[in-house]
């Protein structure tokens, strides 16, 4: 892809008129794509943070056999809580502030479609958030009934803070919907003269397929929040056999929208990795059409694999059959990719940043967590690995080192562009190296333990485990640590550094990089000319 | 090409959207912990509920008197004018999943949950170790615990709101034809008619859900016949009274002299809107009561 801009220097001045405003107003105002980037991924790694310390109790309590630390209640919201935080915290407004700062400038769009709603749906977030999180502290406690809330738990199980989740995982979703609905008019209205479709960028790309699936899923997890809702306080008994509901039918629904959350929890990654690998390789992608029709058949395919969940529910023989080779199907389209980056780096000059690092990281790690996700989607093989903590390795090595390993990847990528200073580069190696190797000691030997037997969401577990569980607990701690270096990292790159160039990777391609560094408040005023 | 692109309009800093973020905060809280005391008692949760949707109403008010000032000083371009009809299509998209979720349960419950506690399937057993009295029937008049109800017939009220509903379509689409040719009385006229038949639409489903309630014994606890029922057809009326609301405001916006013939992105929005409005209402017509 070959990209020029004939008024690069031009749009340094048209923004004098322009500039941003000052104090904390500036932050809860704006409407600048740039601002709200920054907004969403610093509000992402406060929740990486709050939901990591989670975590951290959570393998404390996990140290020792036998209840240590906190109350198996206690320790029940903790899982909870901490899945909510990092899938909907974290993760997700994650992508949504990388969208919002790149997308733009990688369009050559003057800012995103609709800038206002883009404010709203940045600023209902901290709220959702702050309901979910103050339910810790009421009586009766937070929602302890797992990230996926199934019914009875949710409905007749549940502490009375449930109305509060309920009304919290709503405005998450509508935060989702407007910030998808933005990020769709943005790319298909906005893009400048020439970029067309298949010169975009794969993130622009992936996430152009993420916004879809946003758009489609969480209206269903609104509908099915509701529902719990009314079963729990307005008499209804959709997930109650007694009035001809079905618990199972809760399941069915979640995961008509949870299925495809994953991958819209993943097909952001694919587009940062597509954008790092090639730059650090100097070869341009191999094989960019593939990558775009393997995204969008993975996308489809995440519609019509939702039961793999459910393997163990007691459906009909065929139903299991129809999800488990749907779900093998998934394996094709992602082979494709994990080819093409691998190819792209064949005989390329390649060099090691940190971003790049993160990359090859997330190349191999995401690997064996797709793999170990097709062991899951054999279905008699699911019936013994179903609810142990080979699935809770299994989802952790796609999401911590597959998707926030892209987003750390992103970061150090584009840090320079968003900052104006290279960040330090022998500190973001030392946090890769720190990271890497405690991460598999984190997740690795949750394999070996699902294998055993050990089941997950349980404060208490046979001695038999113990040895493997003091490791992985280390692990954790040495995990949760490591990304204090990361923080360190970004608010010395933030307060000076070296210069950054306009484009200080030699291989990077994209139109971000024809702007200075930090880049200008308002992107392309006027459009440039793709050719 | 170049015209095609000049002068995207970016708004400076705006209060609405905090505004609305506070809004939404205090309804969230307040109806969570509104929905709690209704249940364990405790008393003012209300007030923030109020509060926040009082907010909500300010700020909808005076983002859309910011918008409608903008549009009208000719601020917005014809890309800017594609960017709100593509926002509204995948905002009626995102709709169309959320009854879809409710349909799905419909389907759901009606096809496998309660056939499957008759016996059907291999859940002979369920059937024989659980309720063994318990007909699995569609409509669910009696639930396996015993809850018993009535299931509402698709002729009378129903049929007359699908009449109301399916004419207001026409009689939307007639207005917008009207604009289109600058027939302003037109325009009034037919929004007008449309305006009350949505409204006749809403009063004869509070008279269904009266009857229900007190003469049928149909009610949002019987069972998840009465869920289905009341959540499909209750989300349904909550779309046609913030659709007759949109169209309330056009019609006034239509007596102040605005919408252009090629520039009237609100009229279409909330045209289409009730377009979506009204085919839900066919889909709940034809699966909720007749079939």
């Amino acid at each position: 892809m070959t990209t020029t801009t004939h008024d690069t220097h031009h749009d340094a001045h048209d923004d004098h008129h322009h500039g941003p405003a000052k104090g904390i107003m500036r932050w809860v105002l704006t409407t600048n794509h740039k601002d709200i980037g920054t907004l969403y991924l610093w509000f992402s790694f406060i929740m990486f943070l709050i939901g990591g310390a989670m975590a951290m109790v959570i393998r404390a309590e996990l140290f020792q056999p036998g209840l240590q630390l906190v109350e198996p209640n206690f320790f029940n919201q903790m899982t909870t809580v901490h899945g909510l935080v990092m899938v909907f915290g974290a993760v997700m407004p994650a992508f949504t502030g990388l969208a919002n700062w790149l997308i733009p400038m990688m369009i050559g769009a003057p800012d995103m479609a609709l800038p206002r709603m883009n404010n709203w749906s940045f600023w209902i977030l901290p709220f959702a958030f702050l309901i979910l999180l103050s339910s810790l502290f009421m009586e009766g406690g937070a929602p302890n009934f797992g990230w996926t809330f199934y019914a009875p738990l949710s409905t007749t199980y549940s502490p009375d803070s449930t109305a509060l989740f309920v009304f919290s995982v709503h405005i998450m979703g509508m935060s989702s919907i407007m910030g998808a609905i933005n990020v769709i008019v943005t790319i298909v209205n906005l893009r400048a003269p020439g970029m067309t479709w298949m010169k975009l960028p794969l993130f622009v790309w992936t996430w152009l397929i993420t916004a879809f699936l946003l758009i489609a899923v969480m209206p269903v997890l609104a509908g099915t929040v509701t529902m719990v809702l009314t079963d729990k306080y307005f008499g209804t008994s959709f997930f109650d056999a007694a009035g001809g509901g079905d618990p199972v039918m809760f399941q069915h629904i979640f995961w008509f929208f949870g299925h495809p959350e994953v991958y819209i929890m993943i097909l952001p990654s694919f587009g940062i990795i597509s954008a790092i690998v090639p730059a650090f390789a100097r070869k341009p992608l191999f094989g960019y059409a593939s990558m775009v029709y393997a995204t969008a058949s993975i996308a489809i395919l995440s519609f019509l694999v939702w039961a793999h969940h459910m393997f163990t529910t007691g459906m009909p023989v065929f139903a299991e059959l129809f999800f488990m080779y749907c779900t093998m199907l998934i394996a094709v389209p992602t082979g494709v990719k994990v080819f093409n980056w691998v190819a792209t780096m064949w005989r390329g000059s390649m060099t090691f940043e940190t971003p790049m690092l993160f990359a090859v990281a997330f190349i191999i790690l995401f690997t064996i967590g797709g793999f170990s996700g097709l062991m899951l989607a054999i279905t008699p093989v699911d019936f013994q690995y179903h609810d142990t903590y080979f699935v809770v390795a299994h989802f952790h090595y796609v999401l911590v080192t597959g998707a926030i390993f892209s987003i750390m990847g992103a970061a150090y990528y584009w840090l320079p562009k968003w900052t104006g200073h290279m960040y330090d580069e022998k500190l973001g190696k030392l946090h890769f190296w720190c990271s890497v190797i405690s991460v598999n000691v984190l997740f690795f030997p949750m394999h070996f333990l699902g294998l055993a037997g050990m089941p997950r969401r349980i404060p208490d577990y046979a001695v038999q485990f113990a040895d493997v569980n003091q490791i992985v607990s280390i692990g954790g701690f040495a995990f949760g640590l490591s990304q204090l270096i990361f923080l360190a990292v970004v608010i010395k790159c933030i307060r000076g550094g070296a210069k950054a160039p306009a484009k200080p990777w030699e291989g990077a391609e994209g139109l971000e990089w024809t702007l200075p560094s930090p880049a200008p408040y308002h992107s392309f005023t006027t459009p440039p000319e793709v050719k | 090409m170049t015209s095609k692109h000049q002068n995207y309009y970016v708004p400076s800093q705006s209060g609405w959207p905090i505004m609305g973020a506070i809004g939404l905060f205090l309804i969230a809280y307040g109806a969570g912990n509104f929905v709690h005391q209704m249940k364990s008692g405790g008393s003012g949760a209300g007030y923030i509920l109020l509060a926040g949707i009082a907010v909500i109403l300010f700020m909808l008010v005076g983002w859309f008197r910011n918008v409608i000032d903008e549009s009208m000083s000719g601020l917005y371009s014809s890309q800017m004018d594609r960017s709100f009809r593509q926002g509204m299509s995948w905002f009626i998209f995102s709709e169309v999943m959320f009854f879809a979720a409710f349909f799905g349960a419909l389907f759901y419950a009606r096809m496998v949950a309660v056939p499957w506690l008759g016996g059907a399937s291999n859940n002979a057993m369920t059937h024989e170790v659980l309720w063994p009295t318990f007909e699995a029937i569609w409509p669910l008049e009696t639930t396996p615990d015993g809850t018993k109800t009535q299931a509402m017939g698709w002729y009378g009220l129903p049929l007359i709101n699908t009449i109301l509903l399916l004419t207001s379509s026409f009689t939307l689409h007639f207005a917008h034809l009207a604009l289109e040719k600058g027939n302003r009385g037109a325009l009034k006229l037919w929004l007008g008619v449309t305006i009350l038949l949505g409204l006749s639409f809403l009063g004869l489903q509070a008279e269904e859900y009266i009857h229900a309630y007190t003469e049928m014994g149909l009610t949002l606890a019987s069972g998840v016949y009465g869920n289905t029922f009341f959540l499909l057809t209750g989300f349904h009326g909550l779309h046609v009274t913030l659709g007759s609301i949109f169209l309330i405001v056009l019609f006034f916006r239509v007596l102040k002299g605005h919408f252009s013939i090629d520039n009237h992105f609100a009229f279409q929005a909330g045209s289409w809107y009730w377009h979506f409005v009204d085919v839900v209402w066919l889909c709940l017509f034809v699966f909720v009561y007749v079939l």
